[in-house]
């Protein structure tokens, strides 16, 4: 299994550049019922993000007197992986969700809406790698249709080690037989990276490694920024073509 | 909790952060400064490796439990690790009986990263029959008193409970017991962000000032092989930096300590 050629030639199995994103497509608004929603493909990944809230938050032990609750679900789909996953929270689905909900929980304004809550729900339909980042990428979206005050973009992207060079945005197979595989979330106002909101690392890199890395996740969420946006005003304009 | 309780809470925590303030923590340590460690390993007999570990007062024991099971079928012929956390109500008066939450459930998953990217367990060698048969090695850690930094005292007492831990090849009638090969010694090192200050080895009391944590875990050579940033903050990348070259410098201090297990 380790000798696995995962980059010949500088092209990576896919045919990708080490600093190329996989094709990226975001629609905002696709959900009736939600009062914000986002679907986005990453690649071979296809998860949908719907947002409710602000809303009452019962039971009301749960509530906080000063500002709202932001709640977070990443929900993988039975059929969304190869081997078929358990219906339900599992350990990794919980700690997902808790870092994602962190992601975001410093980008929120949460003060204006107390005793409320904010759900986040995202669902994987088809898994194939950086399911997270890309669930946090449509939740973002989701919060900005819903119109969530917030004070910029949550955008994400996983950045890793394959065959010892730093890659951005793996694949399944790179994410197996890779070295090392980390998801960053950024917090972006009006084009500006202002810093990290979710870093998770597994496998092993340097110190020069994850700078590197770094630098190469920053340039993929800005990317992923501009589409986010461009998403969200196209959802704009499709609002006043029905009016 | 009783009002009176909230209102000394609220004292202490404004006593805690002022002294930061003056660049002083409560305890009188320095801000890159652990608390005292202790290991002890092999006080569970009935375990196949155990470890108690106190980082100041607080008190995580680990014990390591093996048998043959079936291997996953995309590593046929590896061990399997599984790690789970218990935080049981006498360690702390937040921590509550019931399934495993979030925070346990983070804290075992950032343990187990460490031990399994720093390949400190060689997986290959606990393969029984490929593809039939293969040991598991189950990691349950489990919290006695909280005082702070659960995340560092629990993979210390994880690593040093795998380094007492003995195959036990008799019992189920494969041959002589055999001493677990253990080849790594990963180190984590948890930092607390409170306004712009990096606190190693937060206790409690710091615990209550701010929920931004990052845990860094290293290998013998230096490596990262674990990051898990934990709390609702944004973390400036100058800021992780600082944090990474900080958690190397204390690993090797607390690897130290582990090469006397």
């Amino acid at each position: 299994m380790e000798d696995i050629k995962l980059i010949v030639d500088g092209r990576r199995i896919d045919g990708r550049k080490p600093d190329e994103l996989r094709n990226v497509k975001i629609e905002a608004g696709v959900l009736k019922r939600a009062d914000g929603s986002c679907y986005i493909e990453m690649g071979n990944n296809k998860i949908v993000a719907a947002v409710y809230g602000p809303r009452s938050l019962h039971p009301k032990h749960l509530q906080n007197p000063n500002r709202v609750v932001v709640r977070y679900r990443y929900n993988m789909a039975p059929f969304s992986v190869d081997e078929r996953k358990r219906p339900g929270p599992d350990r990794r689905s919980v700690e997902i969700s808790k870092v994602s909900k962190e992601a975001f929980e410093p980008v929120i304004i949460k003060e204006l809406f107390p005793r409320s809550s904010i759900d986040i729900f995202v669902e994987v339909l088809q898994a194939d790698a950086g399911t997270r980042v890309a669930g946090i990428n449509a939740a973002s979206v989701a919060l900005a249709d819903a119109g969530i005050p917030m004070k910029g973009l949550v955008s994400a992207v996983a950045v890793g080690k394959v065959d010892g060079e730093i890659v951005l945005d793996l694949v399944k197979e790179e994410d197996n037989y890779g070295q090392a595989d980390i998801p960053v979330a950024t917090f972006i106002r009006a084009g500006k990276i202002e810093g990290i909101t979710l870093l998770q690392m597994d496998g092993r890199v340097s110190k020069d490694e994850l700078k590197k890395a770094l630098e190469l996740a920053k340039k993929g969420c800005m990317e992923i920024y501009r589409m986010q946006k461009e998403a969200l005003i196209n959802r704009c304009r499709g609002d006043e073509i029905v009016e | 909790m009783k009002l009176s309780n909230e209102i000394v809470a609220d004292i202490k925590r404004d006593y805690v952060y002022q002294k930061l303030r003056n660049n002083e923590r409560i305890d009188g340590r320095g801000f890159t400064e652990f608390r005292k460690i202790r290991i002890e390993t092999g006080i569970i007999d009935k375990a196949e490796g155990s470890a108690v570990v106190r980082i100041g007062d607080t008190e995580v024991m680990v014990g390591i439990k093996m048998q043959p099971g079936e291997p996953f079928p995309d590593t046929p012929d590896r061990g399997v690790i599984i790690s789970n956390a218990e935080l049981v109500p006498l360690a702390s008066p937040t921590f509550e009986p019931g399934p495993p939450d979030e925070n346990s459930i983070e804290l075992a998953r950032v343990v187990d990263r460490g031990i399994r990217e720093s390949e400190a367990i060689d997986l290959e060698k606990l393969c029984i029959t490929e593809g039939e048969e293969v040991w598991l090695v189950f990691i349950d850690i489990h919290v006695l008193d909280d005082d702070g930094n659960l995340q560092d005292a629990s993979a210390l007492a994880a690593i040093s409970a795998l380094l007492n831990t003995t195959i036990p090849n008799e019992r189920f009638g494969y041959g002589d017991d055999e001493i677990l090969p253990v080849r790594d010694l990963p180190v984590s090192v948890t930092s607390l962000i409170v306004d712009e200050m990096i606190l190693v080895d937060p206790s409690s009391d710091e615990e209550k000032l701010s929920k931004s944590r990052i845990t860094i875990t290293t290998d013998t050579h230096d490596n990262i092989v674990a990051i898990q940033k934990s709390g609702a903050y944004t973390l400036t990348e100058d800021k992780l930096y600082e944090v990474v070259d900080i958690s190397i410098e204390k690993a090797r201090e607390i690897r130290a300590l582990l090469r006397d297990v």
